[in-house]
């Protein structure tokens, strides 16, 4: 039977279909997990970013259970003094293959073609991630985190910072440490992720004056 | 080429091999496993017992007599910080207009005076009769009686001795200073004070602002912390104890103020944060700014990481 209606329907739209054609458009799965990829990728600097996230993965599960167990847990414990020293090690690996991985895509000049965004975010997170470290140490509970705190407050107060970011007070400093930074620094990797699979890898530089490094979008 | 997918016109001209991320992270997982186990178990990780006022009066009681004279007198480091914990004059750093250490304000106003002696004497006072009279006697003169017993102790504790415990100075007009410090130095050699300047009328209490200070306020704390070399001549911010990795990130933080004009000048941590602040931008803004930008064609950095793309074409 036919419905004797030739004129197409129109396209429902909503917020959920909107964000729904917006990730279909944006990163399809092909994207987000490829099995190709251009063939300059085979070189050793890619790994650092690779290295750094697996770093942050041991960060983050060590850190986890020394919260599990408490702050007064390693000081005490064989087992959580191997915990810590896990926790301690693996943020030395992590910031060190980021610190890699930032000078690598700076002369690779990452941000062409497009992608000034996933650099700024990389930004951010080594930043975030220096403010989370740092209120690690802070919240040791022993001599080295009680004299960081005593000399960084200094820095903090002549920043106008002191008033809610208190370097001497335990307890702020051990739940920003355990709780909201390192959620807005896993956050802030997924989204780096994200942005860079998105987009896929920067093309190496060519020295043509037409392939310059530049935030413009590709043309279509 | 799939004219529809970015990606696919992006990498025109480019040969596209097969590639395993997911193989790839779990190595990279694996190799890092292997690395930080090994670390940790071969190097493990310090953890020098935080110092307490009670460690510190059994230890130096000169330097905590003295210092303890100074939070009396009104005359130590925080009694003269600015904010946020006193209201002191020309005491917080600026730079030119900028001055957000006085745009904050004193949230966590601290008299030293009060907090960190008379009041913990309070406490200690009810059942001695000895030190009830001293605070009594300290209370009722007035403030230049005070200063000059506090001036002339402090200057008397330069050739301080310690006998039984005690510290003893050449005999003089201090009122009833002695009593009072030797009574806080009791209390202090207990550790009845660093619980006493943990007190905020609540059970649970996680801020050691107080007994921070007063310790970061002695000489004490810092030269335990020179000797680690923690203090911030020393590149102490990016340093731990012993010979662990610390906050190795923070060197470029660390630097400025090891350098001239930033180590000599007043404001010298507003100089280095307003200057990190804005280095750490430009290093997010660097898409935008010539020259930064073009560095990395410049210097062929770009040429080792793919020799093998430029040598295979």
């Amino acid at each position: 039977m036919s419905s004797g209606n030739s004129e197409p329907q129109a396209e429902p739209s909503s917020w959920t279909l909107a964000i729904r054609r917006f990730l279909q458009r944006s990163l399809p799965l092909k994207h987000l997990l490829p099995d190709r990829q251009p063939v300059f990728v085979g070189s050793w600097v890619y790994i650092f970013g690779v290295v750094a996230i697996a770093g942050l993965m041991w960060v983050v599960g060590s850190g986890v259970v020394l919260a599990l167990f408490g702050p007064q847990w390693w000081h005490q414990s064989g087992v959580g003094r191997f915990v810590n020293s896990l926790h301690l090690w693996s943020v030395q690996v992590f910031f060190v293959f980021m610190v890699l991985h930032l000078w690598g895509q700076y002369f690779m000049a990452s941000w062409r073609d497009g992608r000034a965004k996933t650099w700024m975010v990389g930004v951010v997170i080594f930043a975030f991630s220096i403010v989370t470290a740092f209120t690690g140490f802070v919240s040791q509970q022993n001599f080295a985190g009680q004299w960081i705190a005593v000399n960084a407050k200094d820095a903090t107060n002549a920043a106008g910072i002191g008033s809610f970011f208190n370097v001497l007070n335990f307890g702020q400093m051990y739940g920003l440490h355990i709780a909201l930074l390192p959620m807005l620094v896993a956050t802030l990797v997924g989204v780096h992720i994200l942005l860079v699979r998105m987009k896929g890898v920067v093309r190496p530089i060519e020295n043509k004056p037409d392939a310059q490094p530049s935030h413009e979008e590709p043309a279509s | 080429m799939n004219t529809d997918d970015p990606q696919a016109r992006y990498y025109t001209g480019i040969k596209m091999i097969r590639y395993d991320l997911v193989k790839e992270f779990v190595l990279a997982l694996l190799a890092v496993s292997v690395l930080v186990v090994g670390l940790a178990g071969v190097f493990s990780s310090p953890d020098d017992p935080a110092v307490t006022i009670q460690t510190w009066a059994t230890t130096n009681p000169v330097d905590f007599v003295t210092t303890a004279a100074s939070e009396l007198a009104g005359t130590s480091g925080t009694a003269g910080y600015g904010p946020p914990y006193t209201n002191t004059a020309d005491a917080a750093q600026a730079v030119g207009p900028i001055a957000p250490q006085t745009w904050a304000g004193v949230s966590m106003p601290i008299d030293t005076a009060k907090d960190f002696v008379l009041q913990p004497l309070g406490f200690a006072a009810v059942g001695n009769p000895t030190l009830t009279t001293a605070l009594q006697a300290y209370g009722a003169a007035s403030s230049d009686q005070q200063t000059t017993w506090l001036t002339n102790y402090s200057t008397a504790l330069a050739d301080a001795t310690v006998a039984n415990e005690q510290v003893s100075v050449v005999s003089g007009e201090y009122g009833p200073v002695p009593d009072l410090m030797t009574g806080l130095l009791g209390l202090a050699r207990t550790g009845a004070l660093d619980g006493l300047l943990l007190q905020s009328g609540n059970l649970y209490q996680t801020d050691f602002t107080k007994p921070l200070l007063f310790m970061g306020d002695g000489e004490y704390l810092p030269n335990l912390a020179a000797d680690q070399h923690l203090t911030g001549d020393q590149w102490g911010m990016m340093n731990e104890t012993g010979l662990y990795p610390g906050q190795t990130w923070l060197w470029l933080f660390s630097f400025w103020y090891q350098i001239p004009p930033f180590n000599t000048a007043p404001n010298t941590d507003l100089l280095v944060t307003l200057l990190m602040i804005g280095l750490t931008s430009l290093l997010a803004l660097v898409p935008f700014i010539p020259i930064l930008r073009d560095i990395p064609r410049w210097v062929p950095i770009h040429r080792i990481i793919w020799r093998r793309y430029y040598g295979g074409r």
